[in-house]
């Protein structure tokens, strides 16, 4: 009986052993296609549906993906392999699936008002070289941006041109105009940003909107009562009617020479608020606690073996056992304790 | 020129609270007279109140300093302290760093300072703590931080940084252009 048992077992073992060492190479009738880059394996082969239903659905689908797997695997070993930390990894290559878009494509976006008016007249975009040659620098310039060549803002020497007024400064005018002419640039620039996404610009003042917020009906009456000829001076408020809040200057400073005391109090009030404020550093507290205990035990083993070899004198570190103050030193601020000074520092 | 904001303030205070510390109600509430910050194309001036008085006949662009610059503001809103505060962290700094005699020179020229130039070091420095160095003669050379705390700098190797350099005396010298 027992060697009855004894055989099955061997049997079993031996079966597997071989489950477990299933060949590397896979026999199929039809390559499959890889794309290594994606980790993706393709099985063209014909499922006998006769094997799906006799052998069981899980059990053929389990062998199956086992199969196309191992072949996966055997790719990935084909490929070439770096070490990285101990770890063997493989570099994988460009995936040649192609993945669909994510979300749809742009639409055109509609035509600048330049680019109505080329259509109309039929220009063309003349392609225009980059550098220009600069006669007064005797080298080649960028036609627009940084250093451009023929910078009428930058030239040290403007004639006055006979019609103008003498006490006009030349230099400022010039500068004056560029900043305008950017400016307007800009503006068109915003301009053809609305007219594509459809933006309703106002010409001047407030948009119309359907539904108006508190505070922006608050402004439209204000901006509605500054409109008159006497920019709102004589207009009778609303019976309710609260004084706009932000009118005039964006950005209020306290006076220069305000109240020198009511200062020197909002300042104190803001460093004590800021001392309470302040988080003991315990990390820091734990780990030089951490240290402080290490050299204590550093010091009372060199002492044990200085005591136990009299002949060689140990270094003894300071000797002191230190206070067993563990570690309630206040991080940072209060900085005080001058105690277990190694020799030299304080 | 205008006083600093609530935030300006706080973010000054807090620069100079890693040096001081608790110490700044000393310069803000001073028994000697009334001291105030003023803040003038984003450096900030510690000055009387008889010198505040009197620069305020300057225009803005002829304005060039009054009083001490503590520093200045940079365009992201942060605070870089100047060596011309030394006068004022000097005496109330919390944590100090005195440098051999050899190493001085490397530190006023614009170096940190190494493990091999570290005189003495206040006990309990943290890690990266604000401190003034000074000569072994108790002269202020300038301010750093600390790269490594007391107990750090003990063990480590005598080549490796200690203190951060941030501002030296020297740069009197070598900045003079930028330094008001």
């Amino acid at each position: 009986m027992a060697a009855c048992s004894v055989e099955e077992l061997l049997a079993k073992a031996e079966q597997e052993e071989a489950e477990k060492l299933k060949s590397i190479s896979v026999e199929k009738e039809l390559d499959l296609e890889f794309d290594v880059g994606n980790l993706l394996a393709c099985d063209k082969n014909r499922i006998e549906s006769r094997d799906f239903r006799e052998r069981g659905k899980e059990d053929f689908l389990r062998s199956l993906a086992r199969d196309n797997t191992q072949l996966l695997i055997n790719e990935i070993w084909k490929l070439p392999t770096e070490r990285n930390e101990e770890v063997l990894v493989a570099k994988l290559p460009e995936q040649t699936t192609r993945l669909p878009r994510e979300k749809p494509p742009p639409k055109p976006r509609p035509p600048t008002r330049w680019e109505q008016f080329a259509k109309l007249k039929g220009i063309q975009k003349k392609k225009k070289t980059n550098l220009v040659w600069d006669e007064t620098a005797k080298e080649w310039r960028r036609r627009w941006g940084y250093k451009r060549a023929n910078d009428d803002t930058k030239e040290w020497l403007i004639e006055v041109p006979g019609s103008s007024d003498p006490n006009e400064d030349q230099f400022a005018k010039r500068n004056k105009a560029k900043k305008e002419r950017v400016a307007k640039n800009e503006f068109n620039r915003l301009k053809n940003i609305a007219r594509a996404m459809k933006i309703k610009t106002p010409g001047v003042g407030l948009l119309p909107k359907a539904q108006q917020s508190k505070d922006e009906l608050l402004k439209a009456v204000s901006v509605a009562k500054t409109s008159t000829a006497s920019v709102g001076r004589f207009q009778d408020s609303l019976p309710k009617e609260k004084p706009p809040k932000n009118s005039g200057k964006k950005r209020k400073f306290d006076p220069l020479i305000g109240d020198f005391s009511s200062e020197k109090q909002k300042q104190l009030e803001l460093l004590q608020v800021m001392g309470n404020k302040t988080p003991k550093l315990d990390l820091t507290k734990a780990v030089n606690t951490q240290m402080r205990e290490e050299d204590r035990e550093e010091a009372a083993a060199r002492r044990r073996k200085g005591r136990k070899m009299p002949g060689k004198g140990g270094k003894g570190k300071g000797g002191k056992a230190g206070g067993g103050k563990g570690g309630k030193g206040k991080g940072g601020k209060a900085g005080g304790g001058k105690r277990r000074g190694k020799p030299g520092k304080q | 020129m205008r006083p600093l904001t609530e935030e300006e303030t706080k973010t000054m205070f807090e620069k100079l609270s890693k040096y001081i510390g608790e110490n700044i109600k000393l310069l803000v509430d001073r028994p000697d007279g009334t001291y105030c910050f003023r803040l003038h194309q984003d450096r900030v001036f510690y000055m009387s109140e008889k010198i505040l008085k009197l620069a305020t006949n300057f225009s803005r662009d002829k304005l060039i300093s009054v009083g001490t610059c503590f520093g200045k503001f940079t365009k992201t809103k942060k605070f870089r302290l100047h060596i011309t505060a030394l006068d004022f962290l000097a005496p109330y700094a919390k944590f100090k760093v005195w440098v051999k005699p050899g190493a001085e020179q490397s530190f006023l020229y614009g170096n940190h300072v190494l493990k091999s130039g570290l005189g003495r070091i206040t006990e309990n420095t943290m890690q990266y703590q604000g401190v003034v160095v000074y000569s072994m003669a108790d002269v202020p050379l300038g301010f750093g931080v600390a790269a490594k705390s007391t107990q750090e700098c003990r063990r480590v190797d005598p080549m490796s940084i200690v203190v951060f350099h941030q501002a030296d005396v020297g740069e009197f010298i070598r900045s003079e252009e930028t330094l008001t």
